[in-house]
């Protein structure tokens, strides 16, 4: 595979973020969005190519598929043997995550054509979503942890640019600031996690290091897991900080209180980073090292099942009682990518028991395509709207058809439903845990019911419930094809995409894995997904008291779960209560009294005494050969007298 | 000691260094500045003279420098006319005291 072809598929997003960044506003104007979109198509499609390329061809060796690095530059030499290294790894979730990046995103940019049309700040915001592609792009193909890490960090700044977009919006401003501190927060956790990896292996090469990591007996993972901190090994520790940067990134509980606030961007561009492709790169840091995870630390692995589990269900229980429309689905988003997370975490390396891998991965690219598009066509809605209110809308099915349909089969994917693409991933998961965690199963099984209950209220308060009521003035259509056409297209691909027989090209340890569908193990998920499905008909399909009922009957249970448990609250005290008061005040007294005092006691010091000499500067010239005079007699009676002596 | 030796040039070039030095720090008029500034570069060269002919009277080295300064003082003495006449042409005076703005 020609390395040059493959430079052009992040290159090409960072050219165009650098045309339209510093030409876009004066010069291009509303011709922006072509050129973002034309570069990122030619994107896709070498992303497209390289993915068929390895997949029928280059990329396997014998029976499996193996790690290709086609590109690198040595970037920073630090030692002989330590080098942080620019370039391109290929192997199979790096391929997959490429087509998945710069496909969606390459369909946010058609649907902004029309959705940001208009917009005074077009142009910058096709630069910063190319700025985001650029960035993303370079996080999957990394082949050095510190790569990842300064990509990391690019994407949580693109991400920070685009949700504080409407810049003189408050509430968008203050999102965008709190989702950057709490990534940043846990991207702390992150690069002290590839400090102590990296001690340890020696290396910050990915591949390098899960050679050293892994092989048990070799010195690197001898010393990883006999070095310790509070009776835990160096290995769990670095695996674990990692593992928290990731899930700062991916919305994990306890870290995940950004996600719902970033909704404040807009929404074409929560279809792309807040959905598809940013939140997922902590599953992806995972897999990425998943062999150490699995081999050589299982107790990292199984906080990251945890985790993963008790998000998915707590993320499911808020979405029930969210009335704005995006932050139900970013909620789904956060529950979403806890099954990715735990389908990790309940893995085993190779094999059979590697089914959890390939789960996770399936996962990650069928929710890619549902939820984009549930986004996009949210989109759609707030568009024709005006509103992220759920009161404000019901009876749309008629207005906008085409956004009915796909929204009905994305929400159907969600579910779990066959022949639709979640059903066949989620089966997987399920799967999964079914043979390594019955607890965990048990959640997901829970959490899959809750799932198409709050999907489907989302799905009948906007398309039925009651009648449009559209305020007597007159409204424009659906929107334009540029709207339609990313629907259209994610909607096929989320009724289809869970075709493919993703085993074969996708486990952990790159040999084909042949999944069999249980029908009888699908009875129970579906028919708890259908019961969730008939609920939410019975409450939501026309307008009813139901709901209202059971809310009050539950009480302050509802009112806790609909305060989204008091995370932010608990947040909000910690920092202003505790480390404001008992950190931050006293340092910034003394900052004030004792660094500032010091620096003015100085400054009035020499004030005072320049003060005084300043006599001695008197601009007559007779007064300074004076002084020189004096200067060469002192400085000769000194040398005489030294020279005496 | 009825012979002109060293030392006699040596008090000589000393007594013109000091009434120069005298001369540039007591006087008020620029002109008469500068003409001190001249008695100063010339004791120099007297005891370059000197030096030159009692101790190495075969070189040239102690000449070379006195031809030099003689040179430098002539373009010196421009200079500093060229600007006493500026002075004089801001301020109508060429003394010393009238000209302090080298203190801001």
């Amino acid at each position: 595979m020609n390395s040059t072809l493959l430079l052009l598929i992040p290159l090409l997003p960072l050219f165009s973020f650098l045309v339209l960044g510093m030409f876009g506003r004066k010069y291009i104007g509303s011709f922006s969005g072509i050129i973002g979109t034309l570069s990122l198509a030619v994107s896709a499609g070498i992303s497209l190519l390289t993915a068929y390329n390895y997949f029928f061809g280059f990329g396997k060796s014998g029976d499996a598929y193996t790690t290709v690095i086609p590109f690198q530059i040595s970037w920073l030499k630090l030692s002989e043997t330590l080098s942080i290294n620019m370039g391109i790894l290929l192997d199979p979730i790096s391929v997959m995550m490429i087509v998945v990046v710069t496909f969606v995103s390459l369909m946010v940019h058609i649907f902004s054509l029309g959705y940001m049309k208009g917009e005074e700040r077009y142009a910058t915001y096709y630069s910063f979503l190319s700025l985001f592609t650029f960035s993303m792009l370079g996080l999957v193909l990394a082949t050095n942890i510190f790569q990842t890490y300064i990509f990391w960090e690019l994407v949580g700044v693109s991400s920070f640019l685009l949700i504080g977009y409407y810049y003189n919006k408050p509430s968008a401003v203050a999102a965008a600031k709190k989702a950057f501190i709490v990534t940043r927060f846990a991207d702390l956790g992150f690069l002290i996690g590839i400090l102590v990896l990296s001690y340890y292996s020696q290396t910050l090469d990915f591949v390098t290091m899960i050679e050293r990591l892994t092989v048990t007996t070799s010195p690197f993972a001898q010393s990883a897991s006999t070095a310790g901190f509070l009776g835990i090994s160096a290995l769990t520790w670095g695996l674990t900080l990692v593992f928290i940067g990731g899930a700062g990134k991916s919305a994990m509980f306890p870290l995940h209180i950004w996600l719902p606030d970033a909704m404040e961007g807009p929404t074409p561009v929560s279809a792309l980073i807040h959905a598809a492709t940013m939140v997922v790169a902590g599953v992806y840091l995972v897999a990425r090292l998943f062999p150490v995870f699995s081999i050589s630390c299982p107790s990292a692995l199984s906080i990251v099942a945890y985790t993963g589990a008790l998000s998915s269900l707590f993320a499911a229980l808020i979405a029930c009682t969210q009335t704005d429309i995006k932050r139900v689905l970013a909620y789904s988003t956060m529950s979403q990518i806890g099954y990715m997370m735990f389908a990790l975490g309940v893995s085993g390396y190779g094999g059979e028991s590697g089914l959890g891998y390939t789960a996770s991965m399936f996962h990650l690219f069928t929710h890619a395509m549902f939820k984009a598009l549930l986004f996009l066509g949210a989109g759609t809605v707030i568009h024709y709207v005006h509103s992220n209110e759920m009161k404000d809308m019901g009876g749309l099915r008629s207005k906008l058809p085409v956004t009915h349909i796909t929204f009905l089969v994305a929400c159907l994917a969600i579910a779990g439903l066959p022949p639709f693409s979640g059903f066949f991933s989620k089966e997987e998961i399920l799967l999964a845990a079914f043979h390594s965690n019955p607890l965990i199963y048990y959640v997901a099984l829970v959490t899959a019911g809750i799932t198409a209950f709050y999907m489907f209220r989302l799905y009948f308060s906007i398309f039925w419930n009651k009648t449009y009521d559209d305020h007597g003035h007159a409204h424009h259509g659906e929107g334009p094809a540029s709207m339609l056409f990313p629907l259209s297209v994610l909607g096929v691909l989320a009724l289809s995409a869970g075709w493919i027989p993703f085993g074969e090209y996708i486990s952990s340890d790159g040999k084909a894995l042949v999944s069999e569908m249980h029908p009888g193990f699908s009875v129970l998920p579906v028919s708890l997904s259908l019961a969730g499905i008939v609920l939410a008909f019975v409450f939501y399909k026309s307008v009813s008291n139901y709901p209202d009922r059971i809310s009050s009957a539950l009480g302050s249970v509802f009112r806790t779960i609909r305060s989204k448990f008091y995370i932010d609250e608990i947040y909000l005290f910690i920092t202003k209560k505790i480390i404001f008061n008992l950190i931050g005040r006293p340092a910034a007294w003394f900052d004030r009294n004792i660094v500032d005092g010091l620096m003015n006691t100085f400054g009035a010091a020499a004030q005072v005494f320049s003060f005084s000499i300043s006599g001695i500067q008197s601009g007559r010239v007779q007064n300074y050969a004076a002084y020189f005079l004096s200067g060469v007699i002192g400085l000769a009676l000194l040398f005489i007298y030294i020279w005496i002596h | 000691m009825n012979q002109i030796g060293l030392t006699h040039f040596l008090i000589l070039s000393t007594s013109l260094f000091f009434i120069g030095v005298y001369g540039f720090l007591t006087r008020r008029n620029l002109i008469v500045m500068l003409m001190s500034v001249e008695l100063l570069l010339n004791s120099v060269n007297i005891n370059f003279l000197a030096f030159n002919k009692y101790l190495y009277p075969g070189k040239m080295d102690g000449i070379f420098f006195s031809i030099f300064i003689i040179t430098i003082a002539a373009a010196e003495a421009a200079v500093a006319i060229a600007i006493i006449i500026n002075l004089y042409r801001r301020h109508k005076s060429i003394d010393v005291e009238d000209a302090e703005a080298l203190k801001d």
